[in-house]
């Protein structure tokens, strides 16, 4: 473990510039799947908290259970819809970071949908009689609670990020673990523990919490700032 | 209490969260960029035992500067990579269980085989050596041993190459192993890297590749207790894929890596490569398949 601390540090003193390009490689692939994921998923939790419609609570329960999709499992099944026997295959993108942020949007996706969800039903409790007496539409409703809701939404948004990050079983399978391309922090630590170098990927691992905790503590700061201003 | 409304929000939740999304598409796009500015690349698909070794990392980049052709390397056990070959998600296959790479080819999804080199699988276990099989000459006789004595035994369990190769010792042995599933006889379902880490959490024996052993840094207490039995030869062949039955593999990008790696270059390549000082991998292509 003490070995693990001091190479971690070490790793990070020396900026190496492969495990920079991966450290990067994970932030991009793992944001743009989030993005993409609070895109839909932000929406469309709010629109569960405000639309009244037959199957809504079977819809709630699909999305919540949805939350614990096993990444193998999406992996596998994005892998044989981009794989070039499958239906999207002649796009080409299996093995590429595309592939990658595909797969995470997935994973991703029901939990930001599902936390939304939670957190703009409160609110609209409180504000659906107001807005009734004003008049608004149930997608003006939409947009007001997600916009009032947006420092709490935030951990949602972090949760996602949270669970692409950490995700090793999806991008393996779709992404190929391929040096220089589709290599990211997770699946990098899987590598070098089947190597035996058990030390520089607890390092490696070490890495991933820190800057887990560097993108957290700035998210909550964003969302202090915010509050603050809201006053 | 009530708070602060703001109803008329149009802009403002839309704008910032599509924003957000393309700013994130086009910091993405230089992950991909490589991808499109050099599109001289091939994908093959190959084992944990070779790309554990450290060997692509050393050979490819050779090959690379001579050809201008990037080779992506997905490594996956023998099976996995063949069925991958198989779905036309690779253009080469380069693995190691002949039987398979032959069906491979007479079944019309690659084109010709060609050996490429050779190194050996070996029995390791801890030093200690519970079963007493140091030094045996015949694996089968070893494999024999440990099932008597139903010592723990880690085999792959996932259809690698490896995997296979230990399949038919334990036939050749006469034992079953399946009796003791779960018991003595333990499934990893794992690449050859992490099941050695998890034969050496168990002390238990387990049949390994040389090139995965000699690079592997988790060695512990563990040792080469069985070797030189030529039932343990481990030969390696390339396959391309056949563009007949995926008309997007770029056969040609492939056909010239094969040539470069059954080649004089590729295969002093090959013989080059040292880990620990040890040469991992003993190239033997056909002189007649080098050009």
């Amino acid at each position: 473990m003490g070995q693990a601390f001091v190479l971690a540090l070490q790793l990070i003193a020396a900026l190496d510039a492969e495990l920079l390009e991966i450290i990067a490689r994970s932030f991009a692939v793992s944001l743009a799947a989030v993005a993409i994921a609070a895109a839909i998923g932000l929406p469309a939790g709010a629109a569960l908290a405000v639309y009244r419609f037959p199957g809504r609570r079977a819809v709630i329960v699909l999305v919540n259970a949805l939350m614990g999709l096993p990444p193998v499992f999406v992996g596998l099944l994005i892998y044989l819809f981009l794989s070039r026997a499958g239906p999207l295959g002649f796009l080409g993108l299996l093995f590429t970071p595309t592939a990658m942020i595909i797969a995470q949007a997935v994973l991703v996706t029901p939990i930001i949908v599902a936390i939304c969800h939670r957190l703009t039903r409160d609110l609209y409790e409180e504000y659906r009689d107001q807005l009734c007496s004003f008049g608004a539409r149930p997608h003006d409703a939409v947009r007001t609670i997600l916009w009032d809701a947006r420092v709490s939404l935030v951990t949602a948004v972090m949760a996602g990020f949270g669970r692409a990050t950490a995700e090793v079983g999806a991008v393996l399978i779709v992404g190929g673990n391929i040096a220089g391309l589709t290599r990211v922090m997770t699946t990098t630590i899987a590598l070098e523990t089947s190597k035996g170098n058990l030390a520089l990927a607890l390092a490696l691992g070490l890495i991933l919490v820190l800057t887990a905790i560097g993108v957290n503590a700035v998210a909550m700061s964003l969302g202090g700032v915010s509050a603050y201003r809201r006053g | 209490m009530v708070r602060r409304l703001s109803v008329p929000v149009v802009a403002p939740v839309w704008a910032p969260v599509w924003a957000l999304v393309w700013a994130l598409v086009w910091a993405g796009a230089p992950v991909q960029a490589p991808a499109h500015a050099q599109d001289r690349f091939i994908t093959l698909a190959s084992t944990t035992s070779t790309d554990n070794s450290g060997l692509f990392a050393e050979i490819l980049p050779r090959f690379q500067a001579q050809s201008g052709i990037a080779v992506r390397v997905v490594a996956v056990g023998t099976g996995q990579a063949i069925r991958l070959a198989e779905r036309g998600d690779a253009d080469v296959l380069l693995v190691h269980h002949k039987p398979s790479e032959e069906k491979f080819v007479a079944d019309g999804f690659g084109l010709e085989r060609h050996d490429v080199m050779y190194n050996d699988f070996v029995v390791v276990g801890p030093a200690a050596d519970p079963a007493g099989i140091k030094g045996m000459v015949r694996a089968r006789e070893a494999f024999a041993k440990i099932a008597r004595g139903r010592h723990l035994f880690v085999s792959r369990g996932d259809n690698s190459g490896t995997h296979r190769a230990e399949q038919s010792i334990w036939r050749a042995s006469g034992s079953d192993p399946a009796a003791g599933r779960g018991k003595w006889f333990r499934e990893a379902g794992a690449g050859m890297g992490a099941a050695l880490n998890t034969a050496s959490g168990m002390n238990a024996y387990i049949l390994t590749d040389r090139g995965t052993w000699t690079s592997f840094s988790n060695k512990g207490s563990f040792a080469v207790l069985v070797e030189g039995d030529p039932a343990l030869f481990n030969q390696y062949g390339v396959i391309v894929v056949s563009p007949e039955r995926h008309p997007h593999v770029k056969a040609d990008a492939a056909n010239l890596f094969v040539a470069w790696l059954t080649g004089a270059a590729g295969q002093a390549a090959i013989a080059a490569f040292r880990k620990r000082g040890r040469q991992l991998f003993t190239p033997n292509a056909k002189p007649s398949t080098g050009n």
